[in-house]
């Protein structure tokens, strides 16, 4: 008997090819990062990850790319600090409350928010919401709370705060679809049995619903932590791109490694700042990883316990 | 058996879901310190009828009812009645058991009681043991406190639910099949448990089972199509039934 390639075989054979592409990119991408850094961190050593000067003029180079680590994570949780409450109400209003006949244009609003491109909020943060932070948010805080080392600085808007919340503003629809498909996935026995002992809708929510629901609601804050790590074309354009900007005051301006990256990479023209710039996207994809790989193990044990109380 | 109180009664129910009708104008009484089973085919409006009793019903959305439930003469559905309150003094066993699968078997029968305001402490824990101890739990799960509500199995979760029922010194206990998902050996325990609980409590249990119906309950009410064709003392209904249709239900001819 001899086997035939048939129609079958070749498809088979394909979409396993297509299946281990992405695999592939991934590995390449890693692979590329690392070698193409290798310069830079025999140049640097460690001074690479705790450095805090980053000076790419020949004769006196320097490479440390803590403050742009620093500025991604203060925008990130900028970010995680106003966008998930307003996620998590979008999602407990989905799905505790809205009549369907408002939970279905409010979903597919939601999700559209995801389909606006970076560019474009980048835009709108530029020439609209800078001025309003500038002038309704960062001066009144200034004037009365400079003190504060947060608060302290000139405030023009273009800096860390104004990106943190362009950035809020993005991770919103992946936080809230997340919540609302785990939220969903909590079983209505749990809803009822709450009830019957003589649960208020709030009580219902707050010690049941969130509770059964936190891994997964965890999963989906990681998720959206992601997102804020990565993006880079909004980022870029609202926080002001100061360099070597350890971030002290949120109203100064700054960078984060991927603003860093998108400012510097075409001009960089010596091998050993470019090899920087690679290093500086492979602390940026390590960063993602380790983000993603958190987010995907919450989320998924969530949704496999889904089925409930009974064995 | 007829001079006893009444203790909740339904007073022309009618209710809907969305469009379709499925309880039409019922009226029945339901005795203090007995157990009232309600049988009849799947889609009667059985386990709809009970759910009308602590105000369950109307979390479906689309649900309305109209008519009165009366419990100790108060409507439950009048304007200024908290149906957190009713569901407080009625309370509520399910066809699958539900424990809280986040919350430990002490947590499960407490948790009533944390939601009035109960804190830690040797009351809780007093009130705990003798909710367990009376849904005939306690000597099983003594030991295993801390552990999940749902580490048991599906017979001792039912009873748990029966213990976090109870927890809340409720004056009527309403089962919804609480048997259809266990084994005849955890069905014969609940049984005996629900005979124990009349002794307290008020029982209203809604079971597809006959021969369930004729073990543990003293008044039987039979449901068809959303209508009370039959009500009276479980013997009667059992033996000298006045509907032809409760006949042929009660001897297998349709159901």
């Amino acid at each position: 008997m001899t086997k035939k390639l048939t129609g079958d075989n070749i498809f088979k054979v394909l979409a396993a090819v297509m299946a281990a592409s992405a695999a592939v990119i991934l590995i390449i991408n890693a692979y590329i990062l690392i070698t193409g850094s290798t310069l830079i961190l025999q140049q640097e050593g460690i001074n690479f990850l705790i450095g805090k000067n980053w000076n790419p003029v020949i004769g006196r180079e320097s490479f440390g790319v803590l403050p742009f680590v620093m500025g991604t994570l203060v925008t990130s949780s900028i970010a995680l600090l106003i966008g998930v409450p307003l996620s998590l109400g979008i999602a407990i209003f989905l799905v505790e409350m809205a009549p369907k006949a408002v939970k279905v244009p409010i979903s597919y609003l939601v999700e559209l928010l995801a389909a606006v491109p970076s560019v474009i909020f980048g835009l709108w943060g530029l020439f609209i919401l800078r001025f309003w932070v500038q002038n309704y948010v960062e001066t009144p805080l200034n004037t009365y709370l400079g003190w504060f080392p947060l608060f302290s600085g000139t405030p023009l808007g273009l800096d860390f705060f104004t990106a943190g919340i362009i950035l809020a503003i993005m991770i919103i629809p992946t936080v809230a679809s997340v919540s609302r498909e785990v939220l969903t996935a909590v079983p209505d026995s749990i809803r009822e049995g709450a009830y019957s002992i003589g649960a208020t809708k709030w009580e219902v929510i707050r010690h049941w619903v969130l509770s059964y629901g936190r891994s997964g609601i965890f999963g989906a804050v990681i998720l959206g932590l992601g997102r804020a790590v990565g993006e880079t074309m909004a980022v870029t354009m609202v926080i002001g791109n100061a360099p070597n900007a350890m971030p002290t005051s949120l109203f100064s301006p700054g960078q984060t490694l991927p603003s860093l990256i998108a400012n510097g990479f075409l001009e960089a023209p010596t091998p050993l700042e470019k090899s920087a710039y690679i290093g500086a996207g492979l602390v940026l994809l390590l960063i993602s990883l380790i983000i993603n790989i958190v987010a995907h193990v919450m989320v998924t044990r969530v949704l496999k316990v889904k089925g409930g109380a009974v064995e | 058996m007829s001079n006893l109180e009444e203790k909740m009664s339904s007073v022309n129910l009618n209710a809907w879901f969305g469009q379709k009708q499925v309880l039409k104008d019922i009226s029945m009484s339901i005795k203090a310190h007995t157990v009232t089973a309600i049988i009849g085919p799947s889609g009667c409006g059985k386990s709809t009828f009970i759910r009308t009793l602590n105000r369950m019903h109307e979390l479906v959305p689309g649900a309305r009812m109209s008519g009165q439930i009366l419990l100790d003469g108060t409507d439950i559905y009048g304007n200024e009645v908290d149906p957190v309150r009713v569901r407080r003094r009625v309370g509520m066993v399910f066809q699958k058991p539900n424990p809280f699968p986040t919350m430990s078997i002490y947590d499960n029968v407490a948790a009533g009681l944390r939601l009035t305001g109960t804190k830690k402490g040797k009351n809780l824990d007093k009130v705990v043991r003798t909710s367990l101890e009376q849904a005939t739990l306690w000597d099983e799960v003594k030991d295993d406190l801390k552990k999940p509500g749902t580490s048991i199995s599906g017979g001792q979760q039912q009873r748990l639910c029966i213990a976090r029922a109870i927890a809340l010194q409720p004056e009527v206990i309403l089962m919804d099949e609480p048997c259809s998902a266990l084994d005849p050996i955890a069905t014969a325990k609940i049984e005996e448990l629900v005979v124990q609980l009349k002794e307290n409590y008020t029982v209203v249990i809604v079971t597809h089972n006959m021969q369930q119906a004729g073990r543990v309950s003293d008044y039987t009410a039979f449901m068809y199509l959303g209508q009370l064709i039959e009500f009276g003392d479980t013997t009667t209904v059992f033996e000298n039934p006045k509907s032809e249709l409760t006949e042929k239900y009660i001897t297998g001819k349709f159901g």
